[in-house]
């Protein structure tokens, strides 16, 4: 269980990283802010919590992996690896620009501590299986990480890896579903329903819970729940898409924002001012 | 191990299943990866010596290529053995991305390519995948045309780091080669020599058709040099521009859509490097149900179809 020291450590990282998260697009023109803000916290968890970093050797193999299936969220997970000092922090600065080390979306041979590349949704997802299958026949320990969202979830590939991770007992790999219930066009339940996700992965022989994606205690319980497991688990994080970039809150047309750094600077003094 | 003289007249996927034994024993990380045609590739034999480095995805193509691009990107190298319809037209997104684009070490395997198909017809005929194959960057992209160059292939891709694609005559294609023929991934293979004209084929039908074509031709006073590509992607350029200087023009035979495929690859060189006369043998319709042999009649592959083409030039 985390303590409350713990807990307000990660509550003023998450929020110094949605900062850098908005001020790296801003300088682009802007981005997929909506996405990358939705799944922060449990971003922030597994690399400044959960996950087996070895921080004297980040290239390592030897440690536990995450995929970041909705790619498009890249710049929410590059302004955590920048932070557990993967890459110098000048590279936030690059996002976009031509030769930049930091594309869009997520390129395992671009940034350093990218786990896999991704781009096209439901991808990552099966890769993050075929991993989590690799170290589970090599006797490895180490754990797989996935992150897709509500969107994706409509991506008829995700249930075809969701039958190989149950049928082989992937008790390793751990996944979440950034459920922020908006995908580019609109509101998910209006353009394609997913819902009920927890009812549908229990029913592909996953372990699923619903928790609230932007509390840590939350998460930490769902996450220690499922390291006891021999079976995969599906964490659904209800998430507020765009959280913690004013501009986009509330609105239904926040997946892409186009934003200058002054609108991003604004957007970050707001973000600061909450308490 | 196995000895190819002991196995050159089995069936090509016999021989390929052999290729992975062969590799395994000899302590290669491979994991065979089948969507739900163990036995349509008879991957079986490998399952049985090798259980934790076999599995079956079931029919979840792309989950499959993508699993085997995770298993690559943990230290295995992965075949994965797919009907080529499914290897190129399903999963081709999956293919290009996660295993391309994120440079992982996965083999797919594209087998019954073109009229091979025979009795699945139309929606199971592959005569694109080349085409498609040939526009990735980097791809290695193979079709042995008899036991023994499949064997010695298959053993190299092991070996070989990267993505590649192989095209697999599953039943029959037995061997063409001697036991002894050396062969080397990227070059192609000069079978019969000539002077007036080249005939360049890939795959054991289509290579067996230029081969008869060439004895025809040869009772018409015409000399025709045959080559077996062998690697299409990269194509042996040095090989393919030696003949385009040394013969009139070139007749490129493959069992796949005329346009794009081979003919693409070699058209693109000559017309960049060293024009000259190219006459095309492929498809350039949708497959059909058939024997290899009707269908070869259908799609204008025949021996006799190579020689009036020939003629043309």
């Amino acid at each position: 269980m985390l303590s409350n020291q713990e807990k307000s450590t990660l509550v003023e990282l998450t929020r110094k990283l949605r900062a850098d998260t908005i001020r790296m697009m801003g300088r682009c023109g802007g981005g997929h802010v909506g996405g990358a803000m939705s799944m922060m916290e449990a971003a922030v968890y597994l690399y400044f919590h959960e996950m087996n970093i070895d921080k004297n050797n980040l290239t390592s193999a030897d440690r536990d992996r995450f995929i970041l299936s909705k790619g498009h969220a890249g710049p929410g997970l590059y302004a955590c690896l920048c932070e557990r000092g993967f890459f110098p922090r000048e590279w936030l600065e690059t996002l976009n620009q031509p030769g930049s080390s930091l594309p869009s979306h997520c390129n395992m041979h671009l940034t350093p501590g990218v786990d896999f590349t991704t781009g096209s949704l439901g991808q990552g997802f099966s890769v993050a299986v075929g991993m989590a299958f690799a170290n589970k026949r090599l006797g490895r320990p180490h754990r797989v990480f996935v992150m897709i969202g509500d969107g994706e979830s409509q991506e008829g590939q995700v249930w075809e890896s969701a039958f190989f991770a149950a049928h082989h007992g992937l008790g390793n790999l751990i996944a979440f579903t950034d459920n922020n219930k908006l995908q580019l066009d609109g509101i998910t339940k209006e353009i394609l329903a997913v819902e009920d996700l927890v009812e549908k992965w229990r029913s592909f022989g996953w372990n699923s819970s619903r928790v609230d994606g932007h509390d840590f205690a939350s998460i930490d319980g769902a996450v220690q729940t499922a390291k006891q497991s021999s079976r995969p688990t599906m964490i659904i994080l209800d998430t507020e898409k765009s959280r913690g970039f004013a501009p986009g809150e509330g609105s239904v047309k926040n997946h892409h924002v186009a934003f200058d750094s002054p609108k991003a600077e604004a957007a970050i003094s707001t973000l600061m001012s909450r308490g | 191990m196995a000895s190819i003289s002991d196995i050159m007249n089995k069936d090509m996927r016999d021989v390929y299943v052999q290729a992975l034994i062969d590799e395994a024993e000899g302590g290669r990380n491979l994991m065979v990866l089948e969507a739900d045609l163990t036995n349509s590739h008879n991957t079986g034999a490998f399952r049985d010596k090798f259980p934790g480095q076999f599995v079956n995805c079931g029919i979840t193509e792309a989950n499959a290529v993508c699993v085997a691009a995770g298993l690559a990107a943990t230290g295995y190298i992965p075949f994965l053995n797919m009907f080529a319809c499914f290897a190129s037209r399903r999963a081709f997104d999956q293919f290009f991305l996660s295993v391309n684009y994120a440079r992982q070490n996965v083999k797919i395997i594209g087998s019954d390519p073109g009229v091979l198909s025979q009795y699945n017809g139309g929606s199971h005929c592959a005569l694109e995948d080349i085409a498609m194959m040939r526009t990735v960057p980097d791809l290695l992209v193979l079709e042995p045309s008899d036991t023994v160059s499949l064997y010695s292939l298959t053993r190299q891709l092991a070996g070989y780091s990267g993505p590649a694609y192989m095209r697999l005559h599953r039943k029959g294609g037995n061997a063409i080669y001697g036991p002894d023929e050396k062969f080397e991934l990227g070059k192609g293979k000069v079978l019969a020599d000539g002077t007036d004209i080249t005939l360049v084929a890939a795959g054991h039908i289509l290579l067996k058709a230029a081969l008869e074509a060439r004895d025809i031709l040869a009772g018409k006073g015409i000399s025709a040099a045959v080559i077996d590509v062998l690697t299409i992607q990269p194509l042996d350029k040095e090989l393919i521009l030696a003949y385009a200087a040394k013969t009139k023009g070139l007749v490129i035979c493959e069992n796949a859509s005329k346009n794009g495929g081979l003919s693409g690859a070699i058209s693109e060189l000559l017309c960049e490097s060293h024009p000259k006369p190219i006459r095309r043998i492929g498809a350039s319709d949708f497959g059909e149900v058939g024997t290899i042999k009707t269908l070869m009649q259908r799609f204008g592959m025949t021996s006799e179809h190579i020689v009036k083409a020939a003629l043309t030039l």
